[in-house]
């Protein structure tokens, strides 16, 4: 016998991807990059109290490409986190943990929570006066 | 702690390919995990090609058709070939089920997938090690505690109502479909206790025979034993014989929470 050398048999690499495993995968995912979203949002707040320069810096920054990118990206994840959030809360009261419904729920969250996306970014761009 | 990829060792080679004889018509292919302890070489996959005119419906018979026709050293457990031993529990398609009920029709189109139970140490083939899920089991004393004595004349009675708790956690197998299909198991099987054994656990909880209730909610009463649960429900989606042991968990979660309240 070579017990010591015995494989662990495949997981991620083989398993089927099922809606309620991502759900869950992109909770914790959305939940590090707001995690990190609050240095963006913290450097905002030291900005607007150390004065109009460094305000106008970290404005531009966020209205260039890649900070539209950035909070269009954070937008999401907050939506997600948030609606994913009710409805774990839900699960943890015992409802909606049949097969049908959960993977009902993954989905509702999931699609819902881009729409909560678009209608943000809809008033953003609204107020902004277009892209 | 978590480790996303495979161990040197482990690590899936392409294998053999046995062809369908000559004259074969209705062809199905089967990719499948090998392992041999006695060659000291890594994982491979096998391809193996089945006439399905002249094998059973299920997956279960293709993988014995194979043993007895084609490759008499592919490896795996198989008893009662009705799903209620759990002994030929393995990944098929993707997902854990038992491939005695698993209809070789249900399978997505293209080749049929099997592995063993996932994120598991295997023994030879399609046989994981189950000694460590065993163990767990047995940490939960999956037995009636109780201080009073029996009736000298008959059974501990129970009224329907209080039987009635006990279905859907009674008819489990232990498999371990579930608890291999819950990556917070793959992640931390040393120390979360895992689908399987937290419904078997409250199938002991609920039950109104017992009287340990208090002492089964201290022992999992843990960060790990019972609350790596992060409501994930592979266990439930996965589990052949429509169990829902996400379910059992909440329910246990929801007891701790009422009875410090």
């Amino acid at each position: 016998m070579s017990a010591n050398a015995r494989p662990t048999s495949p997981h991620l690499q083989i398993y089927r991807w099922q809606i309620q495993m991502v759900a869950s995968i992109l909770h914790r995912a959305t939940g590090v990059a707001l995690a990190a979203g609050t240095i963006l949002l913290l450097t905002a707040l030291l900005a607007l109290a150390s004065g109009q320069p460094a305000y106008t810096a970290v404005h531009a920054f966020c209205a260039s490409w890649i900070g539209t990118l950035l909070l269009l990206g954070w937008t999401w994840a907050l939506a997600f986190h948030f609606v994913n959030g009710i409805r774990h809360l839900l699960q943890d009261l015992g409802w909606g943990l049949l097969p049908a419904q959960f993977v009902r729920s993954s989905w509702i969250v999931s699609i819902s929570s881009l729409a909560l996306t678009v209608l943000v970014w809809a008033c953003v761009l609204a107020q902004r006066g277009g892209v | 702690m978590a480790e996303f990829t495979l161990p040197k060792n482990s690590q899936v080679q392409q294998g053999k390919k046995y062809p369908a004889k000559a004259g074969a018509k209705n062809i199905r292919t089967f990719r499948i995990y090998r392992w041999n302890p006695d060659n000291g070489e890594n994982p491979r996959v096998d391809t193996y090609e089945v006439d399905l005119s002249t094998c059973g419906p299920m997956v279960l018979d293709a993988l014995i058709k194979i043993k007895n026709e084609i490759d008499s050293t592919l490896t795996f457990r198989r008893s009662c070939r009705e799903g209620i031993c759990g002994s030929c529990a393995m990944n098929i398609d993707g997902t854990n089920t038992l491939a005695c009920t698993k209809a070789i029709a249900d399978c997505s189109p293209g080749d049929v997938k099997i592995n063993p139970l996932p994120h598991m140490q295997v023994i030879k083939d399609l046989i994981p090690d189950l000694t460590h899920f065993y163990a767990q089991l047995a940490s939960v004393k999956p037995w009636l505690r109780a201080e009073t004595p029996a009736p000298p004349d008959k059974e501990r009675l129970q009224s329907k109502a209080d039987r009635a708790k006990l279905d859907g956690l009674y008819e489990c197998i232990l498999c371990a479909c579930c608890s291999t299909s819950c990556p917070s198991y793959w992640w931390n099987s040393e120390r979360y206790l895992g689908p399987a054994i937290l419904l078997q656990a409250y199938r002991w909880i609920v039950d109104s025979r017992d009287e340990d209730t208090g002492a089964r909610l201290d022992e999992l009463e843990d960060p790990f034993k019972l609350y790596r649960c992060h409501t994930i429900m592979n266990c439930a989606r996965t589990c052949p014989k429509g169990l829902n042991p996400t379910k059992a968990i909440t329910e246990i979660k929801k007891l701790i929470v009422e009875r410090a309240s």
